[in-house]
């Protein structure tokens, strides 16, 4: 989802840790060691990786083409191919029907026909252009804040997994125990008292 | 600090109570409102309440949408014991609208609409119209950040049930 789009959703994140410094060029090296590569004509069914807010698919971050203002902005793209479960079912029973004529038998073993359907897929996955989806970043470093432009869920998760791998820096969702003890400068006796609370009864 | 994923499903009711407190603000308290931005002239309920009744192994849902909408229903809810799950708001200041729908359990904001701005004509352009938006953002999102942190030092507090809670019962049974 574009930041300029005319709706979006967004996923609000504290950035823990620090880069080293440089830090633009700390981040510039980790975004292109973690670009997204391209899967069209391989095997791979999925991928993730960064790319560049401007031209998300030819991802580029030479120079500090990332910094605009104060704010780092890039992309993360998750490029998946779907494959519908009949086409495979269909190729799955013909190569199944040529191998048991070659060999002259009636029956596959379990063992057998996993390796069949792995193969197919594969063989498909190969012909099959992956479906890119991209979800742009906003991160104010100086301030540890990240603004994600997507609530979904498996999104977040790839974000967390590929923001950590790459910058060595934790991502923490702000949901409500989090942004209570994070963000709201509670004092200590303010924050033990957070961890014993217990639902509020409006009804009684 | 608490493991997350425990924490997040451990604290779910207290986004849940933030929304409904927010409503009982907004419909009885809005001057707080000023305090965390001075820009705003109205934060009005939008087109959109869902509430959640939360038992032991199920959950009631309620949803009340449309531009027409009338929060009756959402009211007889409260009495019932249900909380308001997620809410759409309206913010306004001076000739502006923004509107986004903000979930109790996971604070996340989405169908989020800033005020128009124009798309950038050239590359050139191009930061100036990302800087521009971010601050339309930001202006939001600083605004909740405000709002949610009044509400949890309120809520970590003795007049949460010495004050808040009688008030806002007092409030779900009289309208």
């Amino acid at each position: 989802m574009s930041l300029l789009s005319a709706s979006v959703s967004i996923t609000r994140y504290k950035v823990e840790g620090q880069l080293e410094a440089p830090v633009l060029e700390t981040v510039a090296a980790a975004l292109k060691k973690n670009a997204i590569s391209e899967i069209d004509d391989q095997v791979p069914e999925k991928v993730s990786g960064w790319t560049s807010f401007e031209k998300p698919y030819q991802p580029d971050f030479s120079g500090s083409s990332f910094v605009f203002g104060t704010y780092l902005i890039f992309t993360l793209r998750i490029d998946k191919k779907t494959i519908p479960s009949k086409v495979v079912q269909k190729h799955f029973m013909i190569e199944s029907a040529r191998r048991l004529a070659e060999s002259g038998r009636q029956y596959l073993s379990r063992n057998e026909k996993q390796r069949i359907k792995d193969h197919v897929i594969d063989g498909l996955n190969l012909k099959v252009p992956a479906t890119p989806n991209v979800y742009d970043i906003i991160w104010n470093y100086e301030e540890s804040f990240l603004w994600f432009f997507s609530n979904l869920k498996a999104a977040n998760e790839e974000l967390e997994t590929l923001f950590l791998r790459s910058f060595d820096l934790t991502l923490v969702r702000m949901f409500p125990y989090t942004a209570a003890h994070l963000n709201a400068d509670l004092a200590d006796t303010e924050k033990d008292i957070l961890l014993e609370l217990a639902p509020t009864n409006f009804k009684g | 600090m608490l493991d997350v994923a425990v924490a997040y499903n451990r604290y779910k009711f207290l986004g849940d109570e933030f929304l409904t407190w927010l409503w009982f603000v907004i419909d009885q308290d809005p001057v707080i409102f000023k305090d965390m931005d001075p820009d705003l002239t109205a934060l009005e309920i939008g087109n959109r309440i869902v509430l959640e009744k939360r038992k032991s192994k199920s959950v009631e849902r309620i949803t009340i949408k449309g531009e027409d909408a009338h929060f009756e229903e959402g009211m007889l809810a409260l009495k019932k014991g249900a909380l308001v799950a997620e809410l759409n708001l309206v913010f306004r200041a001076a000739e502006q609208k923004w509107q986004f729908t903000l979930k109790g359990e996971s604070l996340n904001l989405s169908g989020f609409k800033t005020p128009k701005t124009p798309p950038p004509e050239s590359p050139d352009d191009l930061e100036g119209a990302i800087l521009e938006k971010v601050y339309l953002y930001d202006k939001i999102l600083q605004f909740l950040e405000k709002l949610y942190k009044h509400f949890i030092k309120l809520r970590t507090s003795n007049a949460w049930q010495s004050r808040v809670v009688p008030l806002i019962k007092k409030w779900m049974h009289a309208s």
